[in-house]
């Protein structure tokens, strides 16, 4: 049920600093456009990663979206986020036929790795841990994408390679093993 | 040699493969070297276990290379292009000789997928020199009208490739009828099921032939709007898409009195989906257009009569699409000539899981699934046990081995339990758990039940409760039974598709392989030996070596032993990971 995309309810720390006027080029393209709602919400995630309370706020204010709608929306939707992210989003394919390459194994090499539950961030803010169906690279099962790469017939052990090259670049010291 | 091309395919799996660097690498050599070829980019022909794939085409024909590295890609260039002689053992095909993935052409028929891998998808020219946009402009020059356009597609006997299999023809006449003002058509890229990408291929590869058969239809049922909903993990498909509308505007194929029709005027928008599955059922897709949750009505009304912001409506599948501007230039008893009585024409199946050559194929309708699976996909990864084919996805079913010379069509895999589906065709070997798969479908669809209908948020969600249950080795000798009760009243009781169809994947399991069912309840085991719950790991004292790499890898310590002795898993510690027994170099360590 698409309803459990509603986690509980946790305490957002949104830092006040979070630039609202960057939405307003948005608000003005889609304003009065039918059908508005999903590009808004859309290009809103794309301005911060996530949507922020206060950007459902101005929303819901400033156009003539209602905000309960819109929560409804984007509670519904895979695709839009209520939380912070980091950096980097690392999407594991769970489509049928990852999942019969063995995709589980992906993900729990990388639970294992960066010591995080699926869904989560790490507390570096560098990695999100997600799961999802089919990126359409079913052939070169098992999948990975991050960022606009994809990473196919991967093995648990290339897979953390990945991400250690990556926090390598990051913070720019090589890993310990 | 002046006329030669070398072709990369870039296409999203090749890109994952690695051809975009290989490309980077054959544009720096032929820089350096002054190497005298046209480089030039094209998409997936299918063979997506060759990739990265590269193209040479010279005065004597074409050479397609396989599993290119930059390495490779050095030494093809040298050779090949230098000195002139083909490198005969890295061709994967060639009409020219026989190379050792001949089988996988064998018994394909291109017509969905005619263009794709053979041009460039971001080139107009190039589409327009392979008959593109030649089919709307006979029906401007010839006159054709409307209702002769409708039962062209009609007697092709094309149906919806987007699951549902219903007359492309006699929707299009349905819309037609329904007088209106304003009248859109959609086409529905939002690919959900997961394990296929067929549709994906067409839009990267070509764009152009989805767009004219939109305009064809568009000229069918008199809409002056179309649309195109695309899921946003698409993002190269959305990319040339969105290339190919702007050279169709600039051509003046979009706009207004296209293709010197009077009075045809249509355009298209591009709509990205933004995560969910049940968005592909075609009154939820709508919804979502118009800004709200995806969630399907009741229908009728069908979408002909009041469909998108209320008006007639026309919604096909890409495939569908594609194969259009086909039918038009070929003819009706053209496209008819292929296929069985009920199921004409071809079908693209995405050939995935334990197959050795996974990609995509289109063969004529009325091939055996064992032919697909081991001539054309050349038989099982390892020359494991071939156990079954999983057609259809989340809302299809999977069909047994011993089930495997049912040819495709609609109606002989319905037949089955299972559909035909989008074409996702995940084949399964003997270390698949059938129970795993009926749960693994029953989590998706779980998930993604929009949560409108009762038996479909609940019992779905009982039904992978149940699921779950058996493959951790707790299941009761009662579940069976409730299971098929379940499935049948969520069968009943769901509004759309998705509800409708969710059950099948346990249905069939249950059908096919119930003993599979019965020794995970009654025995505690999984004769695949891949519920891991219920697996015993032991170590073969004659084998042991006690060289310790076990103990090592343990992360758990399960494992106990010295130097040179015999070591001991502590069965409960043990977690069932698997890494003793992967990194074993002895094989000293059973499954049971
Ligand atoms: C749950 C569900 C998901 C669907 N997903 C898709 C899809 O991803 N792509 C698609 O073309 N059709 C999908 N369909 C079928 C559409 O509702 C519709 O029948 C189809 O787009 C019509 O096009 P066609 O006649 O050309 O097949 C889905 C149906 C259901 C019930
Ligand atoms: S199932 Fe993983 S890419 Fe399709």
């Amino acid at each position: 049920m698409r309803i459990e995309r509603i986690k509980k309810e946790e305490v957002v720390l949104e830092s006040d600093n979070i630039d609202l006027s960057l939405i307003d080029p948005i608000i003005t393209k889609y304003k009065n456009v039918k059908g508005n709602m999903i590009p808004i919400l859309q290009k809103t995630q794309e301005t911060y990663g996530y949507i922020p309370r206060a950007a459902f706020n101005k929303l819901a204010k400033e156009t003539d979206l209602k905000l309960s709608d819109m929560y409804g929306v984007a509670s519904f939707y895979a695709q839009f986020r209520l939380h912070p992210v980091g950096k980097h989003i690392i999407k594991v394919c769970h489509g049928t036929a990852c999942h019969v390459q063995n995709a589980t194994a992906i993900t729990d090499a990388l639970v294992e790795e960066l010591k995080v539950k699926d869904g989560e961030t790490t507390p570096d803010n560098l990695f999100t841990l997600e799961s999802v169906a089919c990126l359409g690279c079913c052939s070169l099962a098992p999948v990975m994408m991050i960022g606009n790469d994809t990473f196919g017939k991967l093995t648990g052990k290339s897979a953390v390679d990945v991400i250690r090259k990556i926090r390598e670049t990051e913070t720019g010291t090589p890993c310990k093993n | 040699m002046e006329n030669t091309k070398v072709i990369v395919g870039l296409g999203s799996c090749g890109l994952a493969a690695g051809a975009g660097k290989v490309y980077e690498k054959i544009k720096q050599l032929k820089e350096n070297q002054n190497l005298q070829f046209e480089l030039k980019k094209t998409s997936c022909i299918g063979m997506c276990f060759r990739e990265p794939l590269v193209e040479i085409i010279d005065n004597n024909g074409s050479y397609i290379y396989g599993d290119v590295t930059e390495a490779t890609a050095t030494e093809i260039l040298e050779k090949h292009i230098q000195n002139a002689t083909p490198i005969k053992e890295y061709v994967v095909k060639t009409d020219l000789f026989v190379t050792k993935d001949k089988n996988f052409f064998e018994g394909q028929v291109k017509i969905a997928l005619r263009n794709c891998g053979y041009m460039d998808p971001e080139s107009i020219e190039e589409y327009q020199a392979r008959n593109g946009y030649k089919s709307i402009e006979k029906i401007s020059t010839q006159n054709i009208s409307r209702t002769e356009v409708i039962q062209t597609v009609m007697d092709s006997g094309l149906r919806g490739r987007g699951g549902g299999g219903f007359s492309t023809g006699l929707k299009w006449r349905f819309a037609n009828n329904n007088k209106s003002d304003i009248k859109y058509i959609i086409c529905n890229a939002d690919e959900g099921d997961p394990g296929a990408f067929m549709d994906r291929s067409v839009l990267e590869g070509d764009p152009h032939s989805v767009l004219e058969g939109m305009i064809i239809g568009a000229y069918a049922i008199e809409a002056s709007e179309g649309w195109i909903y695309c899921r946003a993990e698409y993002p190269l498909a959305i990319k040339r898409l969105n290339i190919a509308m702007d050279q169709a505007r600039k051509k003046g194929y979009l706009g207004k009195n296209i293709f010197g029709i009077e009075g045809f005027d249509f355009d298209i928008h591009i709509k990205e989906g933004a995560g969910a599955f049940v968005c592909g059922e075609e009154t939820a897709l709508i919804a979502s257009i118009e800004g709200q949750r995806g969630m399907p009505r009741k229908r009728p009304p069908f979408p002909a009569a009041s469909g998108l912001w209320r008006k007639p409506t026309n919604i096909n599948n890409v495939e569908t699409f594609a194969n259009i501007p086909w039918i038009i230039l070929n003819g009706a008893t053209a496209f008819a000539k292929y296929g069985t009585e009920k199921s004409k024409g071809t079908k693209v199946f995405a050939l995935t899981g334990k197959i050795k050559n996974g990609g995509l194929v289109e063969v004529p309708m009325g091939i055996t699934i064992r032919d697909i699976v081991f001539k054309l996909g050349g038989g099982i990864i390892n020359d494991k046990k071939f156990k079954a084919v999983q057609l259809g996805g989340p809302s299809g079913g999977c069909i047994p081995e011993y089930l495997a010379d049912t040819i495709v069509d609609y109606d002989s895999v319905n037949a089955t339990g299972a559909i035909m589906g989008s074409g996702g065709m995940v084949v399964m070997d003997e270390t698949t758990c059938m129970v795993d798969m009926a749960r693994f479908f029953l989590d998706f669809t779980k998930k993604e039940s929009c949560g409108k209908c009762t038996f479909c948020r609940i019992g779905t969600q009982r039904m992978l409760e149940i699921l779950t249950r058996i493959t951790e080795g707790e299941g009761k000798e009662s579940d069976i039974d409730t299971l098929i009760e379940l499935s049948n009243q969520i069968k009943d009781s769901s509004l759309c598709g998705l509800g409708q169809t969710a059950p099948n994947p346990v249905l069939t399991t249950i059908k096919y392989f119930k003993d599979e069912y019965e020794a995970h309840i009654r025995d505690k085991k999984c004769p695949s030996k891949s519920c891991k719950a219920l697996l015993t790991f032991e170590i073969i004292p004659d084998k042991c070596t006690g060289c310790m790499l076990c103990k090592k890898v343990c992360p758990v310590d399960a494992i106990d032993g010295e130097r040179k002795l015999i070591h001991v898993i502590k069965q409960e510690m043990c977690i069932k990971c698997g890494m003793c027994f992967s990194k074993c170099k002895f094989e000293a360590i059973t499954v049971r």
